[in-house]
């Protein structure tokens, strides 16, 4: 009976609303900045005095226009390097940085580093979440003392399988970033 | 006054004693409620000694009577006996309408089942009582799935739209009590709104030949009807309760209905439904769970010559979407498509959690009516709609907890219409409607809006009438309808300079801010819409009829402004804004025989519909976030041809066969290929076995089997995985197998009191648990459909 009385409130307010609807008085609507886009992706790989930068921007977030990549520089043979990433959302400005959001949820996320055949370069993480488990927004990236050419993937990943070995197929969650970088290791 | 009458007829019996008395008065006594023949009603010249009586078809002659007023006494068992004043002059024809109250005293089931056919050459089928009762815990889409030819369109198991001979969503017009359901009925994982315990009867029209509800109804309309109400001192009610095993929950419903001899009337019905997730045969379907509240509330006034109601009701049910159906881009729906598990599959629980929708529709309504005697019925109607959509998605931020989709319809409508009823052999009908809406998506959701803020005018005029020549019946109508629509949006710059919007629709640009472009779109859609149809009735068994329906549809706004991903589904969805409307040629042939032991229909159809609008998958576009599917609409020439065949045998008393098949063919005949999304032909046979002598014990089985759908057009993509460093093909076009499920329904009847009654059926669906995916669900991609499930439900009419 309580129920009934609620719903009876309901409907007298709904008519009574009908009657001044506040939503169309002809004003503009509010625009709306997308606040789940990344616009950019940069990856910068640092081994001493080098930096190379890796950078993947799709200023129009989900339009048609598509990602422009660019990576400043090749690997050398056998380095490490000291990577960390950032994720921007550079429709709005100044320009969000989505990375301490990520940091910030870190036992919710995990950065995935994929280098194809022909690629000599093994990732280790560079920090974690409270669980101990891998984050990825800082890396360390050794170049074997093979030379090629291949892709490298970075993928970030929401809600993924954690603890997981390492793979995006036996992580899951959902893709929020994915980007392929042509790269040379000389 | 009746003093008078009496005098004035005494008199004029007298003077009418010298003229020549050679001619004929004849007519049909017909219910006014329902327009039903009534047999065997008696009719007296009052003051003579002469009576006759009606025949089977409730037709009255009355031979050798002089030009003049008589006054006839009207009787009929069923009836409030009247008297009717005619003037004859010449062979005179007269129907007389009856208040046939008294028929309905006895038994509240009969009003339940009276039908009144709203087409009289369209193929159209009605969902009893007794099915809509069986499926008081499901949807209203799952009860329609009964009707051949009626199949369903799913996003999981609880979001289920209906699909008439292969059309959908705006090509379906759903009428809830005289009211145009407004509940953004474009979207694929929106379904109707709608309590299937509110309905009394549901009738469903193929085709376009409901002229008085629509004339954009290109697939079919829905017509839902509450119970009647007997105009007496009575209250009467029923409660269903069921509970099922998969999903673990249950539904209870109940409704009072209060009515006084004086015509007033007072009803409620009230609707709970709960499940938690519900179950695939081998594994949980995490996040299915399913809350609903529905409440429905009238009072009205219904007398003889007029008639007042008003009412209100609340439909707000929150569903989960499927968790492992949301993926992130194409290498994770293909990833999906090839594994044959989901990806998350947890232990039961009755929690919903994002992704998942919530959806509240309230109508307030109130109609009245003015009879006319011997012309006609006027009714006009005022009613206020407003649909409330939240979408959740899953967000980057886990403690955000806004809705990715807040939308609002506001409806206001109105309309008047005129039912001619003086002549028993004609039906008439002309009327206008009016429409007014306002579409509001809530900036507070941070996220681009998917449809964007508009107004919305409609206005409609009809008129259509039918007129029966002995075996024939001869149907026609036509119908204008006027849509307007202003949006307000803004378009991403890019997309709008890539459609070439900037060129073709540079009049509706207003103002560019940084990466987007605000837009001021305004369109004008003039619509006309006609039926003629004819019927034959080869003997009392058989009857064969034609009817052609010219429809047009303007296109919605999902179809003209879309314009983003679409996360929920994980794809790019482009509409356009240059669509014109779709216009649709109709034929359609019913043939029925009846006897008591057999009734058959076969029902062909063929459907031409120019600038069809649809909706397929054209190829990949790159984002940061990796590539995504595009699902461009886009407008071709459809065809589409099949039929229904309903098939019932009464073998003996106890035994009863019925079988039903229907088949859809659906082409793009511009591009030469198939059309997508077309259902699977599909059989369904039922043996029923009844034993009046136990408690009306009645046992039946159910094969239902759904054909592989081999026609579909090949939309596949390929997608780079790099985990593989590889190509991989992401097949979203093939059709899942064929299957078969047999279903199992007992039900048995218990006397409470002598006014109440208790009925118990035993129902499993999905006996076998047989793993299965349909076609038409959207989840197929993802997870199985549902697994076994034991229903019991308890009915109580007291």
């Amino acid at each position: 009976m309580k129920n009934f009385r609620n719903y009876t409130l309901i409907a007298l307010t709904a008519i009574s609303l009908a009657a001044c609807s506040s939503d169309d008085d002809g004003d503009t609507p509010e625009i709306i900045n997308e606040e789940e886009v990344i616009t950019t992706l940069n990856l910068t790989l640092q081994s001493g005095a080098e930096t190379i930068v890796l950078t993947s921007q799709d200023l129009d977030g989900d339009g048609p226009n598509a990602p422009t990549i660019t990576v400043s520089g090749n690997l050398d043979i056998s380095t490490v390097y000291n990577g960390t990433v950032e994720f921007l959302n550079e429709t709005e400005s100044p320009a969000e940085d989505i990375t301490e959001e990520v940091e910030e949820e870190a036992d919710e996320h995990q950065v995935f580093y994929t280098p194809s055949a022909g690629v000599d370069a093994a990732i280790a993480y560079g920090n974690f979440d409270s669980d101990n488990n891998p984050l990825g927004t800082v890396v360390t990236l050794t170049t074997g003392a093979t030379a090629g050419t291949g892709t490298l993937t970075v993928t970030l990943r929401h809600e993924p399988t954690k603890p997981n070995d390492g793979t995006l197929s036996d992580a899951g969650g959902e893709t929020d970033i994915q980007v392929t970088f042509p790269v040379t290791v000389e | 006054m009746k003093f008078y009458l009496w005098l004035s007829i005494a008199l004029l019996s007298i003077t009418a004693t010298a003229q020549e008395c050679t001619y004929t008065l004849s007519g049909y006594i017909i219910d006014l409620h329902d327009n039903e023949v009534l047999e065997e009603a008696t009719i007296i010249i009052v003051g003579s000694e002469r009576s006759v009586t009606t025949d089977a078809q409730g037709k009255y002659v009355i031979t050798n009577l002089c030009e003049d007023q008589y006054t006839l006494q009207v009787s009929h068992p069923a009836c409030e006996t009247q008297l009717v004043k005619v003037t004859v002059s010449g062979n005179t024809t007269r129907t007389i309408n009856m208040e046939h109250h008294l028929e309905s005293l006895g038994d509240v089931e009969i009003v339940a089942h009276a039908h009144k056919s709203k087409s009289r050459t369209a193929t159209e089928s009605v969902v009893d009582h007794n099915l809509l009762e069986n499926n008081s815990a499901a949807s209203l889409g799952d009860a329609l799935k009964n009707l051949s030819g009626v199949t369903s369109l799913n996003t999981g198991n609880s979001v289920v739209k209906p699909v008439i001979q292969g059309l959908h969503s705006s090509r379906v017009v759903l009428i809830t009590e005289g009211t145009r359901l407004q509940d953004q009925e474009w979207g694929v994982e929106h379904a109707p709104n709608i309590d299937v315990n509110a309905a009394g009867e549901v009738t469903v029209i193929k085709g376009a030949a409901g002229l008085q509800y629509g004339g954009d109804a290109i697939g079919g309309t829905i017509i839902i009807e509450p119970e009647q109400v007997p105009v007496k001192d009575t209250l009467f009610g029923r409660t269903i309760i069921t509970g099922a095993t998969n999903g673990r929950g249950g539904s209870i419903t109940t409704s009072l209905i209060k009515s006084y001899n004086n015509g007033w009337y007072g009803g409620l019905n009230g609707t709970l439904k709960r499940f938690g997730d519900f179950e695939a045969p081998d594994y949980v379907l995490s996040n299915t769970a399913l809350y609903e509240r529905d409440l429905s509330v009238r009072i009205g006034v219904n007398k003889y010559r007029y008639g007042v109601e008003a009412s209100y009701s609340i439909f707000d049910k929150e569903s989960g979407i499927l968790r492992s159906s949301h993926v992130g881009n194409a290498a994770d729906l293909s990833v999906a498509i090839n594994s044959q598990e989901p990806f998350v599959v947890e232990p039961f629980t009755y929690d919903i959690n994002a992704p998942k929708q919530e959806v509240q529709h309230q109508i307030a309504k109130l109609k009245s009516f003015y009879r006319f005697d011997n012309f006609g019925k006027l009714s006009a109607q005022v009613d206020y709609q407003r649909n409330n959509r939240l979408e959740f998605d899953i967000r980057r931020d886990s403690d955000d907890l806004r809705p990715s989709i807040d939308l609002q319809l506001e409806t206001i409508g109105g309309k008047i219409d005129f039912d001619y009823t003086a002549d028993n052999t004609i039906t008439a009908k002309v009327g206008i409607s009016g429409r007014y809406q306002d579409h509001f998506p809530d900036p507070v959701t941070g996220v681009r809006r998917l449809i964007p803020d508009y107004q919305g005018y409609d206005f409609g005029i009809y008129a259509l009438g039918s007129k029966v020549f002995g075996k024939w019946t001869i149907e026609a109508g036509a119908r204008y309808d006027y849509n307007r629509i202003n949006a307000e949006k803004f378009y991403i710059t890019s997309l709008w300079e890539a459609r070439e919007y900037d060129v073709n629709f540079a009049q509706f640009e207003v103002e560019e801010f940084e990466n987007q472009i605000f837009v001021r779109p305004e369109f004008e859609y003039h619509n006309f819409s006609a039926t003629a149809g004819a019927s034959y009735e080869v003997n009392d068994a058989t009857t064969v009829s034609l009817n052609y329906a010219l429809a047009s549809r303007s296109p919605n706004v999902s179809e003209l402004f879309s314009d983003g991903l679409h996360q929920s589904a994980a794809r790019l969805e482009l509409g356009d804004l240059s669509f014109n409307q779709e216009v649709a040629n109709k034929i359609s042939l019913n043939f029925t025989r009846s006897t008591d032991t057999w009734s058959f229909t076969i029902a062909p159809f063929a459907n031409f519909i120019e600038d069809f609008i649809l909706i397929e998958p054209t190829g990949v576009q790159q984002t940061l976030r990796g590539s995504f599917p595009v699902w461009e609409y886009r407008q071709t020439q459809a065809r589409l041809l099949g039929f229904d065949i309903d098939n019932n045998v009464q073998v003996t008393d106890r035994f009863e066969f019925s079988n039903q098949f229907s088949l859809v063919k659906g082409k793009d005949v511009t591009f030469d290929r198939a059309l997508i999304n077309v259902p699977s032909a599909s059989t369904r046979n039922t043996v029923t076995y009844t034993i009046p002598s136990v408690n009306n014990l009645k046992l039946s089985l159910e094969s239902n089997y759904v054909f592989r759908q081999n026609e579909f057009p090949d939309t596949n993509f390929d997608v780079f995985l790099p985990e593989t460093n590889t190509t991989e093909l992401v097949d979203i076009s093939t059709p899942p197998d064929a299957y078969h499920l047999l279903n199992f329904r007992s039900s048995i009847d218990f006397a409470i009191n002598d006014k109440s009654n208790l009925n118990v059926g035993l129902m499993v669906n999905n006996l076998f648990d047989t793993s299965y995916r349909e076609y038409l669900n959207r989840q197929r991609y993802f997870a199985d459909d549902l697994g076994r499930n034991v229903l019991l439900q308890i009915k109580i009419n007291y």
